[in-house]
C-alpha cells in the first residue's frame, strides 16, 4: 500500500490479514518447502552457469551425446551436437522463469484492470465487459498463440505478450467479483462523498485491497504461464535455437530417448520440479489469503 | 429447457464469428504468403495464382466468401497438400484424433471420479493424501514431458509397448497415448471430484440417510454422487479443450496420424486454409461441447436454467 494512502486505511484490521496469512501459511510445509526449492532454482539457474567451464551454445565435439559425468566438467552430459546439458538446462531456466514472470505481470496488469472497471461501475458496462470474457472464454486460444508465433516471427517479446493476453480472462472474473464486494465497504463511500474520481477511487482504494486474491492467483498464473511457454517451445515455435527453454530441451531430449536419455531427464526435472513448487505455493497461499477459503 | 437451449445456441453465435473473425484476419494480417518461394513466380503467374485463390479481392469480400463456404462445410483447397482440400485432409485427420481424444476423456472421467470418491470417503487418510499427491504430480508434469517419460520406461526400457504410431490400430498402440492425454484431466477431475464430494456428505439429506442406516456405498452411489457431480460436469468443457490442445502434441510425440498433425504442419508451411480451417473446425467443436455440457447441467440441475 501506497504512503499516499489515507491514514484511515491503515487499520490494525487491515495489517492482521497478512500476518495472519503469513503464519497460517508457515505452518502449510508443503508451501514452505515448495517457496525454498523455488529460492533455490532461482539462484541455480541465475548463479549455476558460471560454475560450468561451457557456455550454453558452445559446442564440444570431442564429446558428443555424452552421458552426466564431473571428470569433463559435462554434470548433466551433452547433447548430440556435444553442448552442455548443465548449462543449457541453467539458461533454458533463466527463460522460462522470465517469460513466467513477465507474461503474469501482462495478464495481471490487463486482468485486474479490465475486472476492477467492470466491478466497480457495474451496471451496463458490467454485464457487457463480462459478457465479452463469457464469449472469449470458450475460444480455443493455444491455436491462437500458436497462429501469432507463426506469422509474426518468433520473438520472446512476442511470446510475453501474446501468452499474457490470453491468461487475463480467470484474473479479471476473480478481480471483478472481489471489486463488487469492496465497492460497498465503507471507506469507498467515504471517497465518493469526498468527490473522488472513479479512477482514482479505482487505484488507490480498490486495487491496494485485491493484493491478496491477486497474490494467490499471480502465484497460480506463473506455472501455467510456464507450461504455456514450454509447450509452443516444445512444438519448435516459441524460443529459437540457439537460445534455449525447458520446453525446447525436453523436445530435444525427446527424440535422443534411447540414445541420450539424460537430454530428457533433467530439463524435464527441472520443469516439473519447478511447476510443483508453484503449485504447492499457490495452494497455500489460497488457503492462507483466499477469503472464500476454497 | 427448450427456452433455455435455444438462448444459449443464440449466445454462441458471436462467438463463433469473433472466432471465424480472428482466424481470418489474424492470418491475413501475417508478413508472408503462400507463394512465398526461394525462386520468385513471373509476375503475371503469381497475379494469376492469386486471382484463382480470390487473394486480390478486398478483405471484407474474401471474408464473406469464407464464411459462406464455411456454411456449406467447404474450407477451400489446401496451399500446402496441392491435391487435396482442407475438408478432405480434416476428414482423413479427425477419426483418429476423435478415438484418441474420446478414450483420453472417458478414462479421464471415470478414473478421475472414482479416485477423488475414495479419496473424499477416507478424507485425511493415507489413500487420500496418496491421491491429492498423485493428483498434484499429474497438474505438475505437462502431459509433453510425461509422455516422453513414459515412452522410456515402458517402450524403451521395458519394451511392454510400442514408443509409436498406430500399428494396425489395436489397444496397445493407443494406451500410451491415451494414458499421457488422459493424465492430467484425472489429477483435475479427482480433485474436484473430492472437494465437491466433501461438501455434499456434510449436507443434511446426506446426514438424514447415514441416521436412517444406510450402507456408505448406497449413500454415495444413491444420494451424494449427482450433486456432487455438478463441478465435474462444468469442468468437462475446459477438459475437451485442454484434450484437444494436448492431443497437438501427443500426436506428434507418438507419430499418430491425427488433424493435430496436419495442424502444426500447416502452421510451420503458412498453409493458410489448412490452419484457418482447423482452427475454425476445433473451435466449433470446442463451443458445441460448452453447450452440451451446459444443456447436462441445466438438466442435472434445474435451478439454473431459469436464471
Amino acid at each position: 500500500m501506497s504512503a499516499a494512502a489515507p491514514p484511515l486505511e491503515r487499520e490494525p484490521a487491515g495489517r492482521s490479514l497478512w500476518i495472519d496469512a503469513w503464519a497460517k501459511l508457515k505452518r502449510n510445509r508443503a508451501a514452505v518447502v515448495g517457496a525454498v526449492l523455488l529460492g533455490a532454482i532461482a539462484v541455480l539457474v541465475i548463479l549455476g552457469p558460471a560454475a560450468s567451464r561451457y557456455a550454453f551454445d558452445a559446442t564440444d565435439f570431442a564429446n558428443t551425446s555424452i552421458g552426466p559425468s564431473w571428470s569433463t566438467g559435462h554434470f548433466f552430459g551433452t547433447d548430440t551436437l556435444g553442448r552442455d546439458i548443465f548449462v543449457r538446462t541453467l539458461y533454458g531456466g533463466r527463460i522460462s522463469l522470465l517469460v513466467g514472470i513477465v507474461a503474469t505481470a501482462v495478464s495481471l496488469s490487463i486482468g485486474v484492470t479490465y475486472g476492477a472497471v467492470a466491478g466497480y461501475f457495474g451496471g451496463r458496462v458490467d454485464a457487457l465487459m463480462m459478457r465479452i470474457v463469457d464469449i472469449l472464454y470458450a475460444l480455443p486460444f493455444m491455436f491462437f498463440v500458436i497462429l501469432l508465433m507463426v506469422f509474426f516471427g518468433r520473438s520472446i517479446v512476442l511470446i510475453f505478450v501474446a501468452i499474457g493476453a490470453i491468461n487475463w480472462l480467470d484474473m479479471a472474473r476473480i478481480v471483478r467479483g472481489q471489486t463488487l464486494s469492496l465497492k460497498q465497504r465503507e471507506f469507498v463511500e467515504a471517497a465518493q462523498a469526498q468527490g473522488v474520481a472513479a479512477f482514482a477511487i479505482i487505484r488507490r482504494h480498490i486495487v491496494p485491497n485485491l493484493l491478496g486474491v491477486v497474490a494467490v492467483y499471480v502465484t497460480l498464473t506463473i506455472p501455467h504461464v510456464i507450461l504455456v511457454e514450454s509447450f509452443l517451445s516444445f512444438l519448435g515455435l516459441g524460443v529459437q535455437e540457439p537460445m534455449t527453454s525447458w520446453g525446447a530441451l525436453v523436445n530435444d531430449g525427446s527424440r535422443e530417448l534411447q540414445s541420450a536419455p539424460w537430454m530428457l531427464i533433467f530439463p524435464a526435472v527441472f520443469l516439473a520440479t519447478t511447476l510443483f513448487c508453484f503449485n504447492f505455493l499457490g495452494d497455500g497461499m489460497r488457503d492462507a489469503l483466499d477469503p472464500k477459503d476454497r | 429447457m427448450l427456452s433455455y437451449t435455444i438462448r444459449r445456441l443464440l449466445g454462441a453465435i458471436p462467438t463463433l464469428l469473433i472466432l471465424i473473425g480472428f482466424a481470418f484476419f489474424l492470418i491475413r494480417a501475417a508478413p508472408g504468403g503462400p507463394f512465398d518461394r526461394e525462386r520468385t513466380l513471373l509476375p503475371e503467374i503469381e497475379a494469376n495464382l492469386r486471382a484463382a485463390y480470390h487473394l486480390d479481392e478486398p478483405l471484407y469480400q474474401q471474408f464473406g466468401r469464407y464464411v459462406w463456404r464455411l456454411l456449406h462445410f467447404d474450407f477451400g483447397p489446401s496451399f500446402q497438400y496441392r491435391d487435396y482440400t482442407v475438408t478432405e485432409l480434416i476428414t482423413a485427420g479427425f477419426p483418429v484424433s476423435l478415438t484418441l481424444g474420446l478414450c483420453a476423456i472417458v478414462v479421464a472421467f471415470l478414473v478421475g471420479v472414482t479416485a477423488g470418491c475414495i479419496a473424499a470417503l477416507r478424507q485425511n487418510s493415507r489413500i487420500d493424501h496418496g491421491v491429492m499427491a498423485v493428483a498434484m504430480t499429474g497438474i505438475s508434469i505437462p502431459n509433453f514431458v510425461m509422455a516422453p517419460l513414459l515412452v522410456l520406461v515402458f517402450a524403451v526400457t521395458l519394451r511392454w509397448l510400442p514408443a509409436g504410431g498406430l500399428g494396425d490400430g489395436s489397444i496397445r498402440n493407443l494406451v500410451l497415448p491415451v494414458t499421457s492425454l488422459a493424465l492430467p484431466q484425472i489429477a483435475y477431475l479427482s480433485r474436484l471430484t473430492r472437494g465437491s464430494m466433501i461438501e455434499v456428505l456434510r449436507s443434511n439429506f446426506v446426514r438424514t440417510a447415514r441416521a436412517q442406516g444406510l450402507p456408505a456405498w448406497q449413500i454415495v452411489v444413491r444420494h451424494a454422487l449427482k450433486p456432487a457431480l455438478l463441478p465435474v460436469v462444468s469442468y468437462l468443457g475446459p477438459a475437451t479443450a485442454a484434450v484437444i490442445t494436448g492431443s497437438v502434441v501427443i500426436e506428434q510425440i507418438f507419430g499418430v496420424p491425427g488433424l493435430g498433425r496436419y495442424f502444426v504442419a500447416g502452421a510451420l508451411n503458412r498453409d493458410y486454409t489448412l490452419v484457418m480451417g482447423v482452427v475454425v473446425f476445433y473451435g466449433v467443436l470446442i463451443i458445441a461441447f460448452n453447450i452440451l455440457v451446459d444443456l447436462a447441467y441445466a438438466w442435472l440441475d434445474p435451478k439454473v436454467r431459469y436464471r
